[in-house]
């Protein structure tokens, strides 16, 4: 049995009365990588924030090398060896300076050393820390020079140059190519053999497969899998991430109507498959896949938001290529976006203004709005919806996650449309809420085409008519909601390749 | 636990207008010959301008935005009005107009350089600033503007402010009494109302507040984000000009030195907005009040002989109060349990 590095146990985290972590039990060893994986809302972030000082925990103990650690702020984390290095590359460099006072920023802060600083030592230090990670920049260089994954690179180095015991890995490959990951799994290979313990998260399957040697599932807050047998059980684990739990919805798939949508070689990326597809009036299609597989990107291009790299976009028979979100919804598409509380929500706004901020121009005269209009319109949509609240004039932020979801998804039916894209429509919402909003949309999607783009395949089962699956920025799965082969799904969700590796 | 809830909620509501109410009766009491209907018109027309551009910056804070310019701005209307009449000897007409279209323009060139040029709004409205303080001394070498002055040139100015311009900054209607309500008053009040309008019942209004709630979502639900910021530094050059035109009429010259106070004056107006009816955000309502509670403090005080060189020191005092009446009472009342 090797000795433990990290022991936590029985953690727990609430915010309000919103239960994060739940009991997490979790293992690190020594020389090992443990990949950590869960949807949006798992409560990965918060573990992170729990191991790394931002948070506090509510309950449970963990345990470094036998000793109870428990950080207050950042700095305890760190002197005590576990060293975090965060999603948001920004945070992890600081651009205006070059890249030797980055990779010797903590060197810098620490009050140990003196008032001035020596530009010599400093090249010295941090030349030897370049060389021991493999990398080969020009140490005069400012880091906003460089580009996206150097600059993941150096925040990684930055990590290193404090001989972390144990590391933590938020998605760092989320901005990489597969070469510039390549160059990461080396170091984390070397890391490995001195004995570091690595917490890995992140969703791309085929990094996974490159450096697990135990991958943990999280799900709802509490750990829904861990396997580290040799070999490991990739599927096993997307099952226990986005669970099946069948649920049984009874719905009447819909008589297709004229086609609405029609992709053609879309490309998202320079290096990515084309994309073809069809959607029908009258149809739901749910497109599935993991973090990063593109769904935000193609709902960002129907949406005018953001462009593709090449193809083109049918709408109602015409081409289709808006360059911003006013001329998609004047073109007769609506898209409710994921994350609703940066994307979504205006926090000074009651549940009225939030429901009616697109579509003002139909409750207006001469610009002037007409109150007696919007007021019944959000009244019937807090109806329909079921929205929880005492008055249309709730403030938003007084709602529960599941009713703010419900009035940013229900600001996109106040208006008919052709078609309608809601990308994760179901994200931190309890299972009420969830079911509410789905019957909706089912009802409502008639004389219009809709596209859900979900995470989990539940809820792509529970409201489509047909699910797709995306991985790795192209459509590799197409599935006609009537006794699905989920295992077949999920094999499509985790990759091609993890399905010839099992068979092997 | 309920009553102290209530409590709270009705100070932030209602305090800083009840402190209002307490303040008139007080200097009421105390101040012989506050209270009438003249005492009344002087407030007003005291804090006419900065009100003015007051509520031009209040259209910029609902974008989220800051105009630091106003004040150059309304100095350069005040130094044009007078060149182009006096110097160019142009109607009161066309002087109107050019300074109008100078501070729309200046709006739009502002709106530009944090639109699209990804200036932040505070330097790029500070930098303007600096160009305009320094641009309106160029055509007179840094010397008023009045009529008989000697130009550069040798020879001597002729015009004069016309009587119909002046009218604009001195003209007091009769209302129950004499001369009771001067004109910049009135352009106030309109102002006041129109700004008021296009906020809370025009859709345009309601978007602004969108972007600055919320811009990423704002322009995901199809909202013209750049439009709109450009359209609220105009508003508010136009605004800055108006009341560098009221300036320039009552004063009837093209004075250097006037208008240095306005800046600050008016964004501390339109600051102590935020606090009235707890509305937290600016406000076209709470922006007039603001500027009035300051004019009825500076008169009050002045009535009851506090020297003038207290003054600033008690707007800043307000703006403090003002201030923390928004953001301390009603965040904690906001988020409640987090």
């Amino acid at each position: 049995m090797k000795k433990l590095a990290c022991e936590i146990r029985g953690l727990e985290k609430a915010f309000g009365p919103n239960k994060v972590l739940r009991k997490i039990d979790l293992d690190l060893f020594p020389g090992e990588v443990t990949v950590l994986m869960g949807a949006n809302g798992a409560g990965k972030s918060t573990l992170v924030k729990i191991l790394c000082g931002v948070h506090k925990s509510d309950g449970g103990s963990i345990n470094l090398f036998g000793k109870l650690f428990r950080p207050k702020k950042p700095v305890d984390a760190f002197n005590e060896g576990v060293v975090t290095v965060h999603q948001s590359i920004n945070d992890g460099v600081v651009p205006d300076l070059d890249v030797a006072s980055n990779l010797m920023l903590d060197r810098l802060t620490d009050k140990k050393s003196g008032f001035f600083v020596s530009e010599k030592n400093l090249r010295i230090e941090s030349e030897k820390i370049a060389e021991i990670m493999g990398l080969s920049f020009d140490s005069k260089k400012p880091v906003s020079e460089l580009g996206v994954a150097d600059r993941q690179l150096i925040a990684i180095a930055r990590a290193m140059a404090r001989n972390p015991k144990v590391l933590i890995l938020d998605e760092p490959t989320s901005s990489l190519s597969a070469k510039e990951a390549d160059r990461l799994f080396k170091l984390l290979d070397r890391l490995r053999s001195t004995n570091v313990a690595i917490l890995y998260i992140s969703h791309r399957m085929s990094d996974i497969r490159q450096i697990a040697d135990k991958i943990i599932c999280m799900r709802d807050g509490s750990i829904s899998g861990t396997f580290d047998e040799k070999p490991l059980d990739y599927e096993g684990a997307v099952t226990a991430m986005i669970g099946h739990k069948m649920t049984e919805v009874n719905f009447k798939i819909s008589e297709k109507g004229r086609e609405i949508l029609k992709l053609s070689s879309l490309k998202l990326d320079g290096d990515s498959a084309d994309i073809n597809l069809k959607i029908h009036q009258n149809e739901v299609v749910a497109i599935t896949g993991l973090l990063g597989s593109g769904k935000t990107q193609l709902a960002s291009i129907l949406f005018g938001v953001m462009k593709q790299f090449s193809g083109s976009i049918f709408l109602n028979g015409n081409k289709y290529s808006p360059s911003n979100p006013m001329e998609a919804i004047n073109l007769g598409v609506h898209m409710s976006p994921k994350d609703r509380s940066s994307n979504a929500v205006i926090k000074d706004f009651d549940i009225e203004k939030n429901l009616t901020v697109p579509f003002l121009n139909n409750y207006s005269w001469l610009s002037l709005l007409k109150f007696k209009g919007l007021k019944n319109v959000a009244k019937e949509t807090i109806n329909d919806l079921g929205i929880v609240c005492q008055s249309e004039n709730d403030e938003i932020e007084t709602l529960s996650g599941g009713n703010q979801q419900k009035v940013v998804v229900g600001r996109w039916l106040l208006r008919p449309c052709s078609l309608l894209v809601l990308d994760e429509p179901f994200q931190g919402v309890d299972i009420k809420a969830r079911r509410d909003i789905g019957n909706y949309i089912r009802e409502t999607s008639i004389n219009r085409a809709t596209i859900v783009f979900v995470a989990e395949l539940d809820e792509a089962l529970e409201i489509a008519d047909r699910v797709l699956v995306m991985n790795e920025k192209k459509i590799v799965g197409e599935h006609k909601n009537k006794n699905v082969d989920i295992n077949q799904i999920l094999v499509e969700i985790a990759g091609q390749s993890t399905f010839s590796e099992l068979s092997r | 636990m309920n009553s102290e809830f209530g409590l709270r909620e009705f100070s932030i509501k209602y305090g800083f207008l009840v402190l209002l109410a307490g303040l008139v009766l007080f200097f009421s009491i105390f101040a012989s010959g506050f209270a009438g209907a003249r005492s009344a018109v002087f407030i007003f027309q005291s804090v006419a301008i900065t009100g003015i551009l007051a509520l031009g910056v209040t259209c910029t804070l609902v974008v989220d935005g800051f105009d630091l310019s106003i004040g150059s701005v309304a100095t350069s209307s005040l130094m044009m009005s007078a060149y182009m009449l006096v110097i160019l000897e142009q109607s009161a007409f066309v002087a109107i107009i050019a300074c109008l279209l100078m501070g729309a323009f200046v709006g739009l060139v502002n709106g530009l350089l944090i639109v699209k040029m990804k200036v932040p709004d505070l330097l790029a409205t500070l930098g303007m600033m600096f160009l305009l303080i320094g641009l309106q001394r160029v055509p007179t070498e840094g010397r008023s503007i009045a009529t008989g002055m000697r130009l550069p040139s040798g020879e001597v100015a002729d015009g004069v402010f016309p009587a119909s311009f002046l009218w604009i900054g001195r003209h007091r209607f009769d209302v129950f009494l004499e001369k009771l309500i001067p004109v910049p008053v009135i352009i106030f009040l309109v102002v006041a109302l129109i700004i008021w309008i296009f906020l809370e019942l025009t859709r345009h209004g309601r978007l602004m507040y969108a972007i600055g709630s919320n811009e990423r979502a704002a322009s995901l639900a199809g909202t013209n984000v750049n439009y709109y910021k450009i359209l609220a530094y105009v508003i508010s050059g136009i605004t800055a000009s108006i009341g560098g035109l009221l300036l320039s009429a009552r004063l009837g010259r093209g004075d250097i030195a006037s208008g240095n106070n306005l800046l600050l004056d008016s964004v501390a107006a339109a600051l102590i907005g935020f606090a009235v009816l707890g509305a937290a955000k600016p406000n076209a309502l709470g922006t007039a009040i603001g500027a009035l509670f300051v004019g009825v403090l500076l008169h009050g005080l002045t009535m009851m002989n506090a020297p003038y060189y207290t003054q600033d020191f008690v707007k800043g005092g307000v703006l403090v109060i003002a201030l923390v009446f928004t953001f301390a009472l009603t965040s904690r009342s906001r988020k409640g349990g987090h």
